[in-house]
């Protein structure tokens, strides 16, 4: 069975056009989607930004970046990611990422750092306000109306007002809804906690089973409606390893090898992490893919936007209700209850 | 040789001075529009494109406000994408020290600044409270008088994770207590380029001391000398060098075959800035009081303006009359003395377009301001999105590249190169 394929670009380099180059190679072999790691205090560039100066250089690749929960500001994420949408014409996603490190919230200064419980339960609340921020314009709320001076229609726009444990936000955005309607929201997760985590708040979930049957495992623990992409670290060459995903070295016929046994899991894709981009990710898309193509692993996706290429289905508007419901305001769906 | 014209190009919307209602009006969101103005305006060789940046939609009589341009795409994102299709343009993005965090910010600037080649600025403003604290984990708990000093003291922190070369640093202030590794080593400009709006006595002495370039409203060329001349001393007075801080004022122009032509033009699109609802809604931004029920093309209302400033009819945007008695005074006094609607009113008294002529007569007016001391450029505010700029680029530029006081091809690697200003520290 073919398995969607993306590749993580965990770059440090500030040169623009180290990152233009991995992404147009990512783009010209036609991989489903790549992602931006990031973190505060680390060496590295903001992914978000990132994400945005290749976006107008692509053309199919969706464009997937890291942006924290625990230290943004929730109305400026879904700004900027709705932003990414428009700037990559329907291929942005966002990683959710969450930290409990003292380091990190101190470059803040805002508070100290929570407990991992509360940091995942303002994640759900943060995924929960950027959703409901890109759904607080409904797709045709700009009207035009020339005849009767009206920009837009503001019943076609709403308040979120939100008002958890951790912030509230008003609403509505800034920004109209993104071409996507909700940009795909993706998450890492290692264990249980994430996996609860991703299945209430996320689209897809990065995982990283040690083996085929570990990923079988997984998945059958996992929120059936979840994307499950599994994790593998590849080195064609010498390189450190992390400690946090299955290490791949070896030859480009064994890799594929390996991601055959994978396919049969149960899982939807593969998320390659090249160890050193330079080499690796140029072995991924000159021979890698090609092989997985002979091998039908692999089939691009001729979707346009990120959503249709992973297959999710179009995002209903929470504030789009029909008129036999009643109310002229949509109310929003529960808190926590994902749009897909 | 003649002083040099700084030009930035301003991406219009939010105010009523957008023309949506145009046949040539083009998307205000999607990515090709921003493309089309910034590529204009380097083809122009303008120094910049200036973006604003939008935290709350704007509310009157309690509504979301739907006359005007609503809704625009985030100001760092789109820098970041820019800086994709183009080369040399600078990227300035209005970004408020109010709902942003020193470290989080600076590193964006400091990305942006290493993705673009050197092209950064930032526009720092700061926020008047509630109204868009909603919308922040940071809500709107600053006093006024704290908006300057927490900017003040943002912009110096960033300064501070700048001047770190990525490594540790430690920042203690009266609002700031924040400590680590910064990560981002020194950009290409060393620091963005920074601006700052507003005329008021705290933004005047806020650029005079941060400041590389301050973005005023004067349009008048002897309010401007008098504006020019105020700043330039405060520069000196805090020992910077006045060439060091650049004034440049946002202007509209409307270009015309004859300036008959072009008064003709300016006083259509004057009608389309101001319909009749618009109209009415401006002019109970000052009365700051529910006017729906009077008619635009009647007389003035003989109540007077409501001087409740902690309660304004709209909100989301800045106080534009310090004396509501006397502004309503003066417009009473106008309007009686041309025989003025409300309408009529409006349009003579708000948003007049600066320049207006032929080519030739617009090109001389804005070389005539920077040579004699009134300005050192212009921000250009078109009225039409995306292609507001074309016919200015087309037909002005060259006049003004014939008089040598606009580049004809880039010299500077950065914007800081571009505008003359020193590498920042």
């Amino acid at each position: 069975m073919t398995l969607q394929l993306a590749v993580a670009l965990d770059g440090d380099s500030f040169a623009a056009a180290d990152w233009v180059g991995w992404a147009r190679q990512a783009d010209e072999a036609l991989l489903d989607f790549v992602t931006f790691d990031d973190r505060f205090g680390r060496r590295g560039p903001d992914a978000v930004l990132t994400a945005a100066r290749v976006a107008p250089l692509t053309r199919h690749v969706g464009l997937v970046p890291v942006a924290t929960t625990t230290h943004t500001e929730p109305f400026h994420l879904s700004t900027a990611l709705a932003t990414l949408d428009y700037a990559s014409r329907g291929r942005a996603g966002w990683q959710v990422r969450i930290s409990g490190d003292p380091a990190e919230a101190a470059l803040l200064g805002r508070r100290p750092p929570l407990g991992a419980d509360e940091l995942f339960e303002e994640a759900v609340d943060v995924v929960e306000v950027v959703r409901r921020l890109w759904d607080s314009w409904q797709d045709d709320a700009i009207i035009k109306d020339v005849a009767t001076g009206r920009f837009i229609d503001r019943d076609r726009l709403h308040y979120i007002a939100f008002d958890g444990r951790y912030f509230s936000v008003k609403g509505p955005s800034i920004v109209p809804r993104p071409p996507q309607g909700q940009p795909v929201v993706a998450a890492l997760a290692h264990g249980p906690a994430a996996w609860q985590f991703a299945g209430t708040a996320a689209d897809l979930v990065f995982i990283t089973p040690a083996d085929a049957g570990d990923a079988a495992k997984i998945k059958s623990r996992l929120d059936p409606e979840l994307k499950v992409f599994a994790d593998i670290a590849v080195f064609f060459g010498p390189g450190a390893a992390p400690s946090d995903a299955a290490v791949f070295t070896g030859t480009v016929p064994q890799l594929a090898d390996l991601i055959g046994a994978w396919a049969g899991s149960g899982i939807d894709g593969i998320r390659l992490r090249p160890g050193l981009l330079g080499r690796d990710l140029g072995e991924i898309t000159r021979e890698l893919v090609p092989e997985l193509r002979r091998r039908s692993l692999f089939a691009p996706s001729a979707a346009v936007t990120l959503r249709e290429r992973l297959g999710l289905p179009v995002a209903i508007n929470r504030y789009e209700r029909p008129a036999a419901s009643g109310g002229a305001e949509g109310a929003p769906r529960p808190e926590g209850v994902p749009v897909a | 040789m003649p002083k040099q014209i700084i030009l930035a190009a301003h991406f219009p919307g939010v105010n009523n001075t957008t023309v949506w209602s145009d046949s040539r009006s083009g998307s205000q969101i999607e990515f090709d529009s921003f493309e089309h103005l910034a590529r204009t305006a380097e083809r122009g060789r303008f120094d910049f494109f200036f973006l604003a940046e939008g935290l709350r939609l704007r509310e009157q009589r309690g509504l979301i406000h739907d006359l005007d341009v609503v809704g625009r795409p985030d100001t760092l994102t789109v820098l970041a994408a820019l800086a994709a299709v183009t080369t040399h343009l600078g990227l300035a993005g209005t970004l408020n020290a109010t709902y942003h965090e020193p470290y989080e910010l600076a590193r964006q600037l400091a990305t942006l600044d290493h993705l673009s080649g050197g092209r950064a600025a930032w526009n720092v403003v700061t926020s008047p409270g509630a109204f868009f604290g909603e919308n922040f984990r940071r809500g709107g708990f600053l006093d006024h008088a704290d908006r300057y000093v927490r900017a003040a003291e943002f912009i110096e922190a960033a300064r501070t994770l700048w001047d770190s070369d990525g490594g540790d640093f430690s920042i203690t202030s009266s609002q700031f207590g924040i400590a680590g590794r910064f990560g981002v080593p020194r950009s290409p400009q060393g620091h963005p380029v920074v601006l700052q709006a507003g005329d008021s006595e705290g933004g005047r002495e806020l650029a005079a001391r941060h400041a590389d370039a301050i973005f005023s409203r004067h349009h008048q060329l002897e309010d401007a000398r008098v504006f020019y001349r105020d700043v330039k001393q405060r520069v000196i007075r805090h020992g910077r060098d006045p060439d060091s801080l650049k004034i440049i004022p946002g202007v509209s122009y409307v270009l015309g075959d004859s300036d008959a032509d072009a008064q003709e033009k300016a006083h259509h699109i004057r009608r389309q800035q101001v319909s009749p609802q618009t109209a009415i809604l401006l002019l109970e931004q000052l009365w700051n009081r529910d006017l729906s029920g009077y008619d635009a093309d009647g007389p003035l209302p003989e109540i007077d303006p409501r001087l409740d400033e902690d309660d304004t009819i709209i909100k989301g945007r800045a106080g534009m009359y310090p004396d509501r008695l006397a502004t309503a005074a003066e417009w009473r006094a106008l309007a009686e003395a041309k025989k003025l609607s409300i309408r009529d009113l409006i349009i003579e008294v708000t948003g007049r377009q600066n320049f207006i002529g032929t080519p030739a007569r617009v090109a001389e007016q804005l070389d005539e301001y920077v040579q004699t001391g009134a300005c050192d450029g212009f921000i250009l505010v078109p009225h039409l999105t995306p292609a507001g700029l074309d016919d200015f680029v087309d037909q002005v530029v060259p006049l003004l590249q014939e008089r040598g006081v606009v580049r004809t091809e880039y010299s500077g690697g950065t914007l800081r190169d571009n505008l003359g200003l020193a590498k920042g520290r």
